[in-house]
């Protein structure tokens, strides 16, 4: 009998003075690499997979557009909708949003503007076709498909 | 005189750091700004059409309708999987087949959809053509398929710009994406 008390006396505790350490560190490491979004998405956002991706290097030269079924169909119908910063715009005002994010780069950058079609999956090709033809005339050649990356099996 | 040394109470830190972090986790979400990359063509006024004429030979013809189904050079298609390979046969051929492209500088892939075609079957097929010259052109540099795409996306580097130049050299990315048509409706 003795000897099983003997067993019992083994500490059993896990140390925890550092855990808040450990939190912080985890809390730091989020709260760099959060950014706060600036716009509510009001539009589908399913994004398609694809593999041949190609990153953007510098996110101050990006232009966001958002297409898709609008999430809220009681207010803004079924019809896929084109979405820029907050407010959702019809292709013809594509060229005024596309000089508007071209001034807002420094003046030898303004070519390099590129544009990232956030495309729901179930979109058509015309909504994005009508877009494109816009952002010719807009002289914002530059396109980008926003896409996720499939798992290659090589 | 017993002097009591003043303390916060620090047992409840952990908590508020918890609190916090889960407020960040919930809220983060990671910039994604990948995708696939392409150059529109000038505005469409700005280039009087002219007559070109592309020989049938020199051109690989995809055209994707309405209800997504596939026509690969005149021929319904279901199945993808050879597809990236023809395409690499077809840029590569050099003059050796007859019937298929010339040189890579005068091999066009031309890619047609529908405006009732979904984004998710573009993608698709984009991402299958795209992925055809990648490889060709990380095959001409040496370099792997992965390695190719990542030095193109930064050319400020002098290793990555003269990558992407051995790579390219005399094999134009020759994607012709043509204004859909409207047989499906919006």
């Amino acid at each position: 009998m003795s000897k099983f008390k003997k067993k019992t006396e083994v500490k059993q505790e896990i140390p925890t003075s550092s855990m808040p350490d450990v939190v912080f560190m985890l809390l730091f490491f989020f709260m760099v690499t959060t950014e706060l979004r600036e716009t509510a998405i009001e539009v589908k956002q399913s994004i398609p997979k694809a593999t041949q991706l190609r990153k953007l290097m510098r996110k101050s030269l990006v232009a966001n557009l958002y297409i898709g079924e609008p999430t809220k169909p009681a207010l803004y119908g079924k019809e896929p909708k084109i979405q820029a910063d907050d407010v959702f715009i019809e292709p013809k005002d594509i060229v005024r949003w596309v000089n508007e994010k071209k001034s807002e780069l420094a003046e030898n950058e303004r070519d390099q503007l590129t544009v990232s079609l956030k495309v729901d999956k179930d979109a058509k090709r015309g909504i994005i076709s009508d877009v494109e033809i816009e952002l010719r005339k807009a002289n914002a050649r530059k396109l980008l498909y926003s896409t996720l990356q499939v798992k290659e099996d090589e | 005189m017993a002097r009591s040394t003043p303390s916060i109470p620090n047992s409840s830190m952990a908590d508020i750091a918890f609190l916090l972090l889960t407020f960040f986790l919930v809220t983060t979400t990671m910039p994604n700004n990948s995708g696939l990359s392409i150059a529109l063509p000038p505005p469409p006024e700005a280039t009087p059409p002219e007559d070109v004429k592309i020989q049938e030979r020199n051109m690989f013809k995809i055209q994707v309708n309405s209800s997504d189904a596939l026509l690969i050079e005149g021929e319904p298609r279901e199945d993808l999987h050879n597809l990236k390979d023809e395409i690499k046969a077809f840029v590569l051929n050099n003059g050796r087949d007859p019937a298929s492209s010339d040189n890579p500088e005068k091999a066009i892939v031309s890619f047609k959809t529908d405006r009732g075609t979904s984004h998710k079957r573009f993608i698709e097929i984009l991402d299958i053509i795209q992925g055809a010259y990648y490889d060709i052109y990380a095959d001409q540099a040496g370099v792997t398929n992965a390695k190719f795409r990542e030095a193109a996306s930064d050319l400020s580097i002098p290793e990555n710009k003269a990558i992407y130049d051995k790579g390219r050299d005399g094999i134009p990315l020759n994607i012709s994406i043509a204004d859909p048509t409207k047989v499906g409706g919006n």
